[in-house]
Parts: structure tokens; C-alpha cells; sequence
């Protein structure tokens, strides 16, 4: 009995020092499979920016248009349940009330209460979902980009506690037979993985503006680098009164709604 | 020592055989889950923390509590709780395997759990919890196992297991204060964002860890062929008192700040628990049982008549941790979800098959208990012999 688990040890031993090894003093025959394999090359129509960033025209948006949404949700493969116990949601329409809570007072034309407001991630470059995320599997791009991997989730939905704006979704059950029309160019989810808008990375990477902002019918959303002046998004919001969702939590929303 | 917990009479195969049963059924139901996906319980987009992290965050007391039995013998020699430090710590190893378990359960992906080793984020405080909870598991059952093999043996325990135990009372702490920061850090959250949770966490704990100890002590001395004494019931009684009492003062103080500045964020959920929202008032008796079944144990235990008496005390007890398990399980984590970001009011309730996985996590912890009691009960009767 001694004898073999004395060997236990050793063999346990052994292993622990071979991954110890770093991957450079093994021989060829060892090396990763990966190796030597051509690098990742960034299409050539590839938009990029300092910081990415929204401006949504509140005076354009109308009340009965949920084009935004459909483009959204059609593109990323967002299922619709039709219960909200287990709706999942990249962007939607909410009412000005809602949104902004903090400017709604007793004197507010109630058409203007009621108004629409897209919702969508805010982008924040302060996240405190990706400061709670325990595997980084939700993280912040250089670009500002806040970002999921829906493959190192582990569903513990900490980041849904830690987002002031309810911007994230739980894939409480298999997502896929609830997906009108699946679309091959994104990824479907598994059950138990948060996502959320991902400012559509996936079109950015091929010259291609957010699916919200290409389908809006009255050019309400504007895109575009936060960091450039005459970009799209810096000429949408100068000059005008900005609001941005709770601002006061220090989060630093990058979608600004201009009224 | 491992083979003592494998004799015993009909009554301890028959109770272990109900807890095999309850952990089945348990079992059944999360391989259910396992297949529907996290839908199979109550939980929804806007409340996405329920039951199970209500237990998590309730059973990280029980474990944190030890630190009452430990800190009096170990510290301040208090010889009364000699006989029932191993309890306490006993007591600790099953509430954090409890703890450990709720945690995978309420996992979307249960299988990628060891990302959060892989992937280390020392800015989530999950990945603190992690390293707290495993460092009080391991100091537990490593100085608890220690100090009991060398009771039987009936040498001194070795001189490395001192420092251990001094570290193991503010580690203790840690994990209380660690678990209050998962709530406690989040902006946007009114109801969770105040400085008070972890003192909070930590007095509701003092007294509800304490009161389930007790508890134990009166069911093995009935069943368990041993006596704690009298004392050390009566000690563990007044610390409930105070810690109870703290418990009470801190929440009163929440509702002072809430409901006196008359912020909404602040206001609203108070006014959810114990009185309901726009009509939405699931809670609110669960809320007014628990502060009823509060101020009665503490009157109860304050008196001394009623504290000297052990039927009373036993009641007291049940009020105590029945009372905390509603306030700290059910109210705290469900209501920092209402209303959501969106001002919007979802309820929750459990299902069926969240109850019954529930139970069955319980029930998984009392067959770690009643095992480690039974070895150290086994021990003690040998010494004593």
C-alpha cells in the first residue's frame, strides 16, 4: 500500500514539474499544434476609433417605430421567448420616465413621459460589470468597446447585479429553438451565458456601422469615435443638451441622448 | 478517526438514510435543471439572484459564527467551551462545503466553474470569496482534525496548529465581510450600497450561528449521548443576545437613513419588505414574522429567567435563526432586484424544483455534520472511557 502511493506522489510530482515547462524548452515534436500557423490579419475595411460611442436623437425617434430592434436582434440571433420572465434583450424601447427617472416631474408633458427611448449598453468606460466578471469573460477593449465571451462565462450573473442600466440578459434556457431565423454569420448562445450589445463588433471588423444605426428610418442613432471632432457622434451631440443614464454613479456612459 | 463515523445505532443509519433520500431527490431535480438550464427556477431577467444565494450568503454566517466558540477558549481561555469548540468548528466545515455547493449549483455553467482559477481577477470580489472560503475550510478542518487526533491520543497538539487557530478569528471575519462586499460595491444597487452590510452580516451571523450551535447541543444531548453542559449553553445564549441586538440596532439604523432622507432609491425597497410596492407585497409577511420572531427572542434572552430555561432558550434559539434565515436569506439578495434599473417591480418565488435542490444541498450538509460530530463525539467517549 505504501509503495503505491508513494508512487501516486511521484507521478503527481512529475506532472506538476511537465506543466511547469514552459512551452519553449520542449522539443518541436511537442510543440503546440498552433505554432507556426499564420497570424490573425484585421480586414483592411476594418473601422476603428479612440473610443467608440452612440448619440440617439430624442426628437427623431418615433413611437412606433422598432426597426432599430428588429435589425439588432435579427443580426445577433437574439431569441424571442415572448414571457419576460426569460427575455433576452441587446436593445429596447423603454419611455423617457423610465430612462431617466430623474428628470420626470409633475409638470412634464406626459406625451413627453411617455416618449421613446432606446436602451441599449452604455459601453461604460468605467464598466463595473467587467470590474465584478471573476473569469474576465466580460472585458473592456482598448477601443471602449465592453465586450462577452460567451465561452468562458460562467453563468454566475454577478455582472447583471453589477449594471445600473439592465443591460444584460441570462440565457435561462436554451436559446436556439426561440430564434426566428437563424443567422449563420453570428453566434448563437448556450443556455446559462449573459450577454448583452456588443456595439456589433462583428460588423465594425468589416466596415460596417452598428445594425441599429444602419436600419434607424429617421437617421436617429449616430456612431462614430468619441475622441474625433468631426466624427458622426461629436457632431450629433455638439451644441446640444445631453443626457446620459445615471451619470451620477461614475460609470461614464458612452450613448448619449440629446433632446 | 474517519471509521467512527461508519458505527452507529439504527437511529443515526436511519437519519443518515433520510438525508441520502432528501440529497437524491435533490439530485433529481438539479439534474433537471442541468438540462432546462437555470429557467427550471423562480429567478428572471430582472431578478437574477434567488434562493440559492440567499442560502450562500445566510450559511457564510454559520461558518463565520465559529470564531464565537473558537475566539472565547482559545483567547481569553474560556475552559467552558472546550467541550464544544470542535462543534463549532465542525459546525463550520459543513456550513462552507453548504456554501461552496449553493454557489455551483446557481452556476449557468456549472462545468466551467474552475475558470474562475484559470482566468484569477483579483478586482471580483467572487474571486476573493473564493479564496476566503477555501483558506476557512481548510483551516477548520485542519485544526479542528488536529486538535481532536491528539485528544484521543491524548498528547498536546502541536505548536504549528496555535498560529493556525489565531488566524482562523479574523480569517473568520473575512469571509463575512467578503461575502457583504459582493452586495455592498455595486452602484446602482440602493438597497445593497451601504457601508453597514458587512457589521450587519456579521452580528445577524453571531447570533444566528450561535442559536443553530445551541440548537445542535439540546438534539445530541437528547440523541447524541452527550452532554455540552449547562454553561456553555448559557454563555453561547448571552452572546446571541448582544449579537442579535446589534443585529436589530443596524437595521433599524437602515431604516432611519432610508426612509428620513426620503430618497427613492433608498426608500423603495424598505418599503417593498414591510410594506409592500405599488401593490406588490410578497414579502412583506415573511418580513414582519421575521421582526416579530426577532424582538420576542430577544426579550426572551434577555430576561434571565426566561434565558436560564432551557425549553425557553431552545424556542428562543428557533426564533433567532428562523428569524435571520427569512431577513438575510429571503429579503436582503431579493430585494436589491427591486425595483430593476428600469424601476420596474418583478417578484420572485421560488419553484418546485428549486426548493427541492435546496433541501437537498441542506440535507448534503447535515450528512457532513452528523458525520463529523459522530467522530468527534466517538472520540470524546473514548477518551473519557
Amino acid at each position: 500500500m505504501h509503495g503505491s502511493r508513494r508512487d501516486f506522489l511521484k507521478l503527481t510530482g512529475i506532472a506538476l514539474i511537465g506543466a511547469a515547462v514552459p512551452d519553449a524548452l520542449l522539443p518541436a515534436a511537442l510543440a503546440p499544434a498552433w505554432a507556426g500557423a499564420p497570424g490573425y490579419r484585421a480586414d483592411a475595411r476594418a473601422l476603428k476609433a479612440a473610443r467608440w460611442g452612440m448619440a440617439v436623437d430624442l426628437a427623431k425617434c418615433r413611437p412606433d417605430c422598432t426597426d432599430c430592434i428588429a435589425a439588432c436582434h435579427a443580426a445577433h440571433n437574439v431569441p424571442a421567448f415572448g414571457h419576460p420572465k426569460d427575455e433576452i434583450a441587446w436593445i429596447r424601447r423603454e419611455t423617457f420616465g423610465r430612462i431617466f427617472p430623474a428628470q420626470v416631474h409633475a409638470h412634464l408633458e406626459p406625451r413627453r413621459q411617455a416618449g421613446p427611448v432606446i436602451a441599449l449598453c452604455n459601453h461604460c468606460a468605467n464598466p463595473p460589470c467587467v470590474r465584478v466578471c471573476p473569469t474576465g469573460a466580460t472585458f473592456r477593449r482598448p477601443d471602449g468597446i465592453v465586450m462577452m465571451d460567451y465561452h468562458r462565462c460562467i453563468g454566475c450573473r454577478f455582472c447583471i447585479a453589477a449594471c445600473p442600466y439592465g443591460a444584460r440578459s441570462m440565457n435561462y434556457r436554451d436559446p436556439r429553438p426561440f430564434i426566428r431565423r437563424i443567422d449563420p454569420g453570428f453566434p448563437t448562445r448556450t443556455k446559462g451565458v449573459v450577454e448583452k450589445c456588443n456595439f456589433c463588433v462583428e460588423r465594425l471588423a468589416v466596415g460596417k456601422p452598428p445594425a441599429c444605426v444602419a436600419a434607424c428610418p429617421e437617421k436617429a442613432l449616430a456612431f462614430g469615435d468619441l475622441e474625433a471632432p468631426d466624427s458622426a457622434v461629436r457632431r450629433a451631440i455638439a451644441g446640444r443638451t445631453v443626457l446620459r443614464r445615471k451619470p451620477e454613479l461614475g460609470t461614464e456612459p458612452q450613448v448619449y441622448y440629446t433632446l | 478517526m474517519l471509521e467512527k463515523a461508519l458505527h452507529g445505532n439504527r437511529r443515526y443509519w436511519g437519519w443518515l438514510a433520510f438525508l441520502a433520500a432528501v440529497v437524491g431527490m435533490g439530485a433529481f431535480f438539479y439534474l433537471r435543471q442541468l438540462g432546462y438550464g437555470l429557467g427550471i427556477t423562480g429567478m428572471s431577467r430582472d431578478v437574477t439572484w434567488g434562493l440559492y444565494i440567499a442560502q450562500f450568503t445566510f450559511l457564510v454566517g454559520i461558518a463565520a459564527s465559529a470564531v464565537m466558540v473558537v475566539l472565547p477558549y482559545y483567547l481569553h481561555d474560556y475552559k467552558a467551551f472546550g467541550r464544544i469548540t470542535i462543534l463549532g468548528e465542525f459546525l463550520a466545515v459543513a456550513a462552507v462545503v453548504m456554501c461552496v455547493t449553493f454557489i455551483v449549483i446557481d452556476l449557468g455553467r456549472p462545468e466551467r466553474a474552475f475558470n474562475v482559477l484559470l482566468h484569477p481577477s483579483p478586482r471580483s470580489i467572487l474571486f476573493w470569496d473564493m479564496v476566503v472560503l477555501t483558506g476557512y475550510l481548510l483551516l477548520n478542518l485542519v485544526i479542528g482534525w488536529t486538535v481532536l487526533e491528539n485528544e484521543r491520543n491524548g498528547t498536546a497538539p502541536p505548536a504549528w496548529v496555535k498560529p493556525l487557530i489565531w488566524l482562523s478569528i479574523p480569517w473568520a471575519i473575512s469571509i463575512h465581510t467578503v461575502t457583504a462586499f459582493i452586495y455592498a460595491g455595486l452602484p446602482g444597487r440602493d438597497f445593497w450600497l451601504t457601508a453597514i452590510m458587512a457589521p450587519r452580516f456579521l452580528a445577524s451571523a453571531f447570533a444566528s450561528g450561535p442559536a443553530l450551535l445551541v440548537l445542535l447541543c439540546l438534539v445530541l444531548r437528547r440523541y447524541g449521548g452527550f452532554d455540552a453542559g449547562r454553561e456553555p449553553l448559557q454563555a453561547l445564549a448571552r452572546i446571541i443576545a448582544y449579537a442579535l441586538a446589534a443585529s436589530l440596532f443596524f437595521v433599524l439604523m437602515e431604516l432611519f437613513t432610508a426612509f428620513y432622507s426620503g430618497i427613492p432609491g433608498h426608500a423603495e425597497p424598505f418599503r417593498y419588505l414591510y410594506a409592500g410596492l405599488d401593490g406588490h407585497t410578497r414579502l412583506v409577511p415573511w418580513m414582519w414574522t421575521s421582526a416579530v420572531l426577532a424582538v420576542l427572542a430577544l426579550v426572551t434572552l434577555i430576561v434571565p429567567a426566561t434565558r436560564r430555561n432551557e425549553a425557553w432558550l431552545a424556542l428562543a434559539c428557533v426564533a433567532v435563526f428562523a428569524s435571520l434565515w427569512i431577513e438575510k436569506g429571503l429579503g436582503l439578495v431579493v430585494t436589491g432586484f427591486i425595483p430593476s434599473p428600469l424601476g420596474r417591480i418583478t417578484e420572485y418565488a421560488p419553484t418546485g424544483p428549486e426548493v427541492a435542490i435546496t433541501l437537498g444541498v441542506w440535507a448534503l450538509g447535515f450528512i457532513i455534520l452528523t458525520a463529523l460530530y459522530r467522530i468527534a463525539l466517538g472520540v470524546r467517549k473514548e477518551t473519557e472511557a
